[in-house]
């Protein structure tokens, strides 16, 4: 009994040991492709990482994100990069994510790219501001039934270094309703002029990951990894009327560019248009109101679409976008930045059309 | 029947009469999630022709010269899974390194079908009923085959099936398994040519 145990026990560990062997020795010979350099921006940038990983991975070990939500398993399409030298044919599993256009520019889904010789590369030169912080949770309140304001501490590194209108990538470890860490983007609420913190406005989705995540599990002194920052979504430095435009958590993005334009003085004709349902969904006003009396040229116009009897509302009524039509005037001399939902962004630029504004004058962050 | 065509009839049978897919419904997972591009289902259905070409006559050998030796015949799950895991991986290895094209077409699906049960079930067949060494190997060829012709079948058909009017609740899964129990029942014409047990 005990003999035909250990005979079975000894004839696995002799296969898988044999295949294991076999494996690591295909890995050090097949699989090794050496140390590789990857060129960034025409040699702006050099950097030497071990071949045959993706080159996601690659750039991360060397502390250039790219941003990716979905954590490098091809299922997001954001990591999108040019590959100028080195690149080879398009995998399948690039291929939906890819149109013919940046085909044309050798533009490649970087996680599933993999390194296999010296490659060059082109990316946007703000993502080498990006870095990895650890953080902090100092404060989470609750701005409205569904939106929570999470306050983080920088550590490590202690300052960041962002435009008002950023956004910042969230890491949500590993719980229940997920089994791997996922990343979720979230516009910075907090003035720049903060470098210590960031805050983030999250509204509850439900079944969402993270928002579930930060809703039901995040707790003051917890630990969060964030990375950032990214994007373009930031106040132009013209001389144009500025229109504002947000519903919901889009409020973030808008509230950093209001900090910062009261910090440096800027004193721009803006109107801020935020759209809510019933006054149950507003927040903030009060710190609105500060900045109007702060700023002259600053006025904040809340909109209901349903006020409730007992909102006693006396301010403006109607969908966002009849808001917006009614009052704007001198489009052709005004900029707009939009953040809120696509159909909410979608809607507003066909209006802000309407009375004048340009298009190249239009910029938004729309939530997917 | 004579033993020296045993091979061949078979392999004939494995294809057709006895096609793994389409009589024993195993491997139905890929086959579902990637019969919907003709493209896609020639490169799965060609990696499962080589995988189980291969893998079959390797766990033969397993079987016949570990296993069976010293009385381990039970533990051939396992065995089979970790000898056919390995080699897919090796395989994979290789062709990333030194073929870039046959990487792009049939490599990137060798993960996908590593843990397929229509392979296991091959090698698991090839025990129960006592092939030999050759058999094994022509039986794993026709079984990978008749799973390439049932999934590239399945993939023209789909393709087509975009510009038909499916009720709501039946789209996606629903309807290719109900398309795969005709295809299963259309197979059913040649079992009189031959069996296979």
């Amino acid at each position: 009994m005990i003999v035909t145990l250990l005979i079975s026990i000894g004839i696995i560990s002799l296969i898988s040991v044999f295949l294991a062997i076999l494996l690591v020795i295909a890995d050090a010979t097949i699989g090794n492709y050496g140390v590789v350099k990857i060129s960034i921006n025409d040699g702006s940038k050099e950097l030497e990482v071990q071949g045959g990983q993706p080159l996601l991975k690659a750039l991360n070990q060397e502390g250039v994100f790219i941003p990716s939500a979905c954590g490098g398993r091809g299922s997001c399409g954001m990591c999108k990069v040019r590959v100028v030298g080195g690149g080879g044919d398009y995998l399948p599993t690039e291929l939906p994510w890819i149109s013919d256009e940046e085909k044309e520019k050798n533009v490649r889904l970087s996680c599933q790219f993999k390194v296999k010789q010296d490659v060059a590369i082109v990316i946007p030169e703000e993502l080498f501001l990006v870095k990895e912080f650890k953080t902090t949770v100092e404060s989470i309140r609750d701005l409205t039934h569904d939106i929570k304001e999470v306050r983080l501490r920088l550590k490590e590194p202690a300052e960041i270094s962002a435009k008002a209108g950023q956004y910042i990538q969230f890491e949500v470890p590993e719980y229940e309703l997920t089994d791997e860490r996922v990343y979720r983007a979230y516009s910075m609420a907090s003035s720049p002029d903060d470098k210590n913190h960031v805050e983030l406005e999250i509204r509850l989705v439900p079944n969402g990951i993270c928002t579930t995540y930060v809703h039901q599990h995040l707790k003051e002194g917890d630990e969060i990894i964030i990375n950032g920052p990214y994007g373009d979504f930031f106040l132009r430095e013209t001389d144009k009327h500025i229109i504002f435009i947000a519903g919901g958590s889009g409020m973030a993005p808008i509230k950093s560019m209001l900090l910062d334009m009261e910090k440096k003085g800027i004193t721009r004709k803006a109107s801020y248009f935020f759209g809510a349902r019933s006054k149950r969904d507003l927040f903030l006003l009060d710190e609105m109101r500060a900045l109007e009396e702060k700023m002259p040229n600053f006025s904040f116009i809340p909109a209901l679409s349903e006020p409730q009897e007992e909102d006693n509302w006396d301010g403006e009524v109607g969908l966002i976008t009849d808001v917006v039509r009614r009052m704007v005037s001198e489009g052709a001399n005004s900029e707009a930045y939009l953040c809120g939902s696509p159909g909410m962004i979608d809607a507003c630029i066909k209006v802000l059309d309407e009375v004048g504004v340009l298009p190249e004058n239009i910029f938004y962050d729309k939530f997917s | 029947m004579t033993d020296s065509l045993m091979p061949f009839a078979v392999f004939f049978a494995s294809i057709f009469t006895g096609n793994i897919l389409l009589t024993n419904y195993l491997g139905m997972c890929s086959f579902l999630s990637v019969s919907k591009e003709l493209k896609t289902s020639t490169g799965l259905g060609m990696a499962v022709i080589f995988v189980m070409a291969t893998t079959t006559p390797l766990n033969w050998i397993v079987y016949q010269y570990l296993l069976i030796p010293y009385n381990l015949e039970y533990l051939r799950f396992i065995v089979f899974i970790i000898v056919i895991a390995a080699f897919v991986q090796l395989t994979e290895m290789t062709l990333e390194r030194y073929s870039e094209p046959l990487y792009q077409s049939l490599g990137i699906f060798l993960p996908l079908i590593t843990v397929n049960c229509a392979i296991l079930g091959v090698s698991l067949f090839m025990v129960i009923r006592e092939y030999t060494l050759l058999t094994s190997f022509f039986f794993g060829l026709g079984s990978g085959i008749g799973w390439f012709i049932a999934i590239i079948a399945m993939a023209g058909i789909r393709q087509k099936l975009k510009n038909a009017k499916i009720p709501p609740g039946l789209e996606g899964p629903g309807i290719t398994l109900v398309i795969a129990g005709f295809m299963a029942m259309a197979f059913m014409g040649f079992s009189g040519m031959i069996a296979i047990s």
